[in-house]
């Protein structure tokens, strides 16, 4: 058994050692400063830039950015659309797999395009491998319009007063190239050698040692694997995601997948403090991030190792933990482990259905989703952080009786009303989503796969997974409905770009006012009270606005069973 | 707005063919030196293959059985149960699958049963079983193929996988390794 705490120690470690020289490298990739890597990537991006006719010098406000990156964003929804609704007739379909329908059409290509991949198909039977390479690009991209968005908060910090914040096609590209693209090569070859299968040939029959037929579905599936994590994507090639023994061979796999989808957050929280060379800020922030995960991983692993009472109450060994919708080599503790990293970052990958964990872990991973910013996705997670710091500017300044001020910016009602507005449309998209659904008992209960205060934990974990631009699902839900597909197709665009406009848009107004230098009377946003304070913003935010949903799925699940 | 269009368009012209084309080939053909070139691992047995990482149904008395499927291991397919900690309808199908064992493997005690051989997997595909599960069958297939105890003891700690680099990770017994080498064994 302690095989398996060791195992979640070194994964945490691990990343965080790997983190810190990335965050260093990030921030000197979108500082324009020189790398080892320049003698290939400079020639390359020369070529890739003259192709997309670019100038990458050329400075943009934060609005232009906007809408460079909205403009882009459309042009992948439009040709995935004509993708997935044609690929039953396209080449590259071995399997011969049928187009999809208009409305699972919009979901999917939706779902991808805004880096939530909510799936609500079955890879092995719902996707041509052209549609599944589609899906790769746009979990490429996706990835990098984050972290093209995340870079203009970071330069609207670097400079003292200005409405020059770089160009977004090179953030963009860069974040391709030179970040998302080498990673996932490393880590597609490693799983590659794990036994995760990179072939073109389609669906194998085998005899089985019984002496009955057994067809396995294979694919180029190293590839799409990687970039899933390292891209905090999420969606799997194979319909049970990370759980299959193809996408997630062994134990040491499970390691790269893990540690590769939470690098770049990780990463990204360093490379910011170096970027704005205030060291000292990541590490509060990281310190927050860590404690709230802590918080939340730790119940869980527990809660999972010990396993489901009433089947401790049938009378036989339970020493494995709860079993039920776990893989044996990967064992109980990591998958308690999985079960959180997945959902603060917002990859949504699953090792294990959720929908089986034991009643807190499930209402962990939900508020996992709810917060959506301890360490979150590539580039966004720390968006969402920016807001939660900027309302903890707020009030600390309102309790000493000071303008607030951030990094020398005065925060006025303009800056405010933004972070509130994003802070409370979260909360507004998951219950508002949820209650509609729980009115409507023909498109919602019909849907679910368990009864009771679980069933309405389905309904609630699935907008929440939407919204979060997380992924994951409690997966009994039969959510390949028309009401599933457009109203979390909905969300996900809302809740996708209004919280990278948000804190894009108040980093771009803070940018351009008149900086005032620091004194004595300066709020330090550096250090642990600070950190204290926003993790107090977080918790408030997130209790007020979830405890009584929470209250009546997973708690209320919880003392049914205890 | 113009501008941006043909921008947006020329540069996911030029990312589809990066991240389509250039990186999937490069990743293959560094996976053509792979186990099997990248196909899946397999393993050879009465001049048929089986992939050693794809569960198979064991359901006969001679043969070691893996853990319950919800999708009859479908590698077609995959999937798991989906049922909540507190489902009345799926605590009586573990009731069921207890019973089930105990009366199929009459020496063994309840609280013996590991849970594993009595829940379902995430993927429906387990390839694995705890070595716990493995040996609780011992007598069953003892009975069955009039092989010693000691023998398919032995048989199994041969086939025991052991966590990564000795500690991390669980420790398992891949269930269609271990009927290969039981059926080599007659």
């Amino acid at each position: 058994m302690n095989t398996e705490i060791f195992g979640i120690i070194a994964m945490f470690l691990l990343t965080l050692a790997l983190a810190i020289p990335l965050g260093k490298y990030i921030s000197k990739v979108y500082g324009l400063e020189k790398t080892w890597l320049d003698f290939i990537f400079n020639p390359v991006e020369k070529v890739l830039f003259k192709l997309s006719g670019v100038n990458p010098e050329q400075e943009m406000n934060w609005k232009q950015h906007m809408k460079a990156l909205l403009t882009i964003n459309v042009v992948w929804f439009f040709i995935g659309m004509i993708i997935m609704m044609t690929m039953g007739s396209l080449p590259m379909n071995p399997d011969g797999n049928p187009s999809m329908s208009a409305d699972l059409a919009f979901n999917t290509v939706i779902s991808f395009v805004v880096n939530c991949n909510l799936q609500h198909y079955s890879g092995e039977t719902g996707l041509s491998y052209l549609g599944q390479f589609y899906l790769m690009f746009l979990q490429f991209v996706s990835a990098a319009t984050g972290m093209a968005a995340a870079v203009v908060v970071f330069r609207a910090f670097r400079d003292k007063t200005t409405t020059e914040l770089g160009n977004f096609y090179t953030y963009f590209m860069k974040s391709c190239t030179r970040i998302l693209l080498p990673i996932s090569f490393v880590v597609a070859i490693l799983l590659a050698f794990q036994g995760t299968p990179m072939t073109f040939e389609g669906k194998d029959t085998v005899t089985t040692l019984q002496g009955s037929s057994q067809d396995v579905s294979r694919g180029p599936a190293a590839a799409f694997v990687a970039i899933k994590h390292v891209g905090t994507n999420g969606g799997g090639f194979f319909g049970t995601n990370s759980a299959h023994p193809f996408e997630n061979p062994t134990y040491f796999s499970n390691m790269v997948e893990m540690i590769a989808q939470m690098l770049i957050p990780f990463a990204m929280i360093f490379a910011f403090g170096y970027f704005i060379k205030r060291k000292k800020f990541s590490w509060m922030i990281f310190g927050v991030m860590t404690v709230g995960f802590l918080a939340l991983t730790i119940p869980n692993v527990i809660a999972e190792m010990q396993g489901n009472p009433m089947i401790q109450k049938m009378g036989i060994d339970t020493s494995l933990g709860a079993m039920e919708g776990k893989e044996s080599r990967i064992g109980a503790a990591a998958t308690g482990y999985w079960s959180i990293a997945t959902t603060v970052i917002s990859t949504g990958s699953v090792n294990s259905m959720h929908d089986s964990t034991m009643p807190l872990s499930g209402m962990n991973e939900l508020l996992a989703m709810m917060i959506n910013s301890f360490y979150g996705g590539v580039g966004v997670g720390i968006l969402n952080f920016f807001i939660f710091i900027i309302l903890a500017v707020f009030i600390s300044g309102l309790m000493v009786g000071r303008t607030p001020e951030f990094f020398g910016k005065k925060v006025e009602a303009r800056e405010m009303k933004i972070a509130m507005i994003i802070a409370l449309i979260h909360p507004f998209l998951i219950l508002v989503g949820t209650a509609i659904t729980a009115a409507m008992p023909q498109y919602g209960t019909a849907t679910l796969n368990n009864p009771g205060f679980h069933g309405l934990s389905e309904m609630l974990y699935e907008f929440t997974s939407a919204s979060a631009n997380n992924g994951s699902g409690f997966e009994g839900l039969g959510d390949n409905t028309f009401w599933w597909n457009v109203s979390t197709g909905i969300v996900l665009l809302l809740a996708r770009f209004l919280p990278i406009i948000g804190p894009v848009a108040i980093a771009g107004l803070l940018a351009q006012k008149k900086y005032i230098p620091e004194n004595d009377g300066t709020l330090k946003t550096d250090t642990a009270t600070f950190g204290l304070v926003t993790l107090t913003v977080i918790v408030i935010i997130a209790a007020l606005a979830f405890f009584p949903v929470l209250a009546l799925g997973p708690i209320a699940e919880y003392f049914t069973i205890y | 707005m113009k501008n941006n269009l043909i921008i947006g368009i020329r540069m996911t012209v030029v990312l589809l063919v990066l991240f389509m084309v250039i990186y999937p080939l490069s990743v293959w053909a560094v996976a053509q030196l792979a186990p099997n070139n990248g196909k899946g691992e397999v393993v050879v047995y009465k001049q048929n293959i089986g992939y050693s990482n794809i569960g198979q149904n064991f359901t006969a008395d001679k043969y070691f059985w893996g853990r319950p499927s919800a999708v009859d291991y479908n590698a077609a397919g995959s999937g798991a149960s989906n049922k909540g900690a507190s489902n009345e309808e799926y605590l009586a199908v573990v009731q069921g699958r207890i019973d089930t064992f105990l009366l199929k493997n009459p020496t063994v005690k309840k609280l013996d049963i590991p849970i594993d051989l009595v829940t379902a997997s995430a993927s429906g595909l387990d390839p694995n079983i705890s070595v716990a599960s493995a040996k609780v069958q011992i007598t069953r297939v003892q009975k069955t193929r009039k092989i010693s105890s000691e023998k398919l003891n032995s048989l199994i700690d041969a086939n025991i996988e052991h966590p990564f680099l000795g500690i991390f990770g669980p420790t398992k017994v891949n269930v269609l390794k271990l009927n290969i080498a039981l059926d080599q064994l007659n």
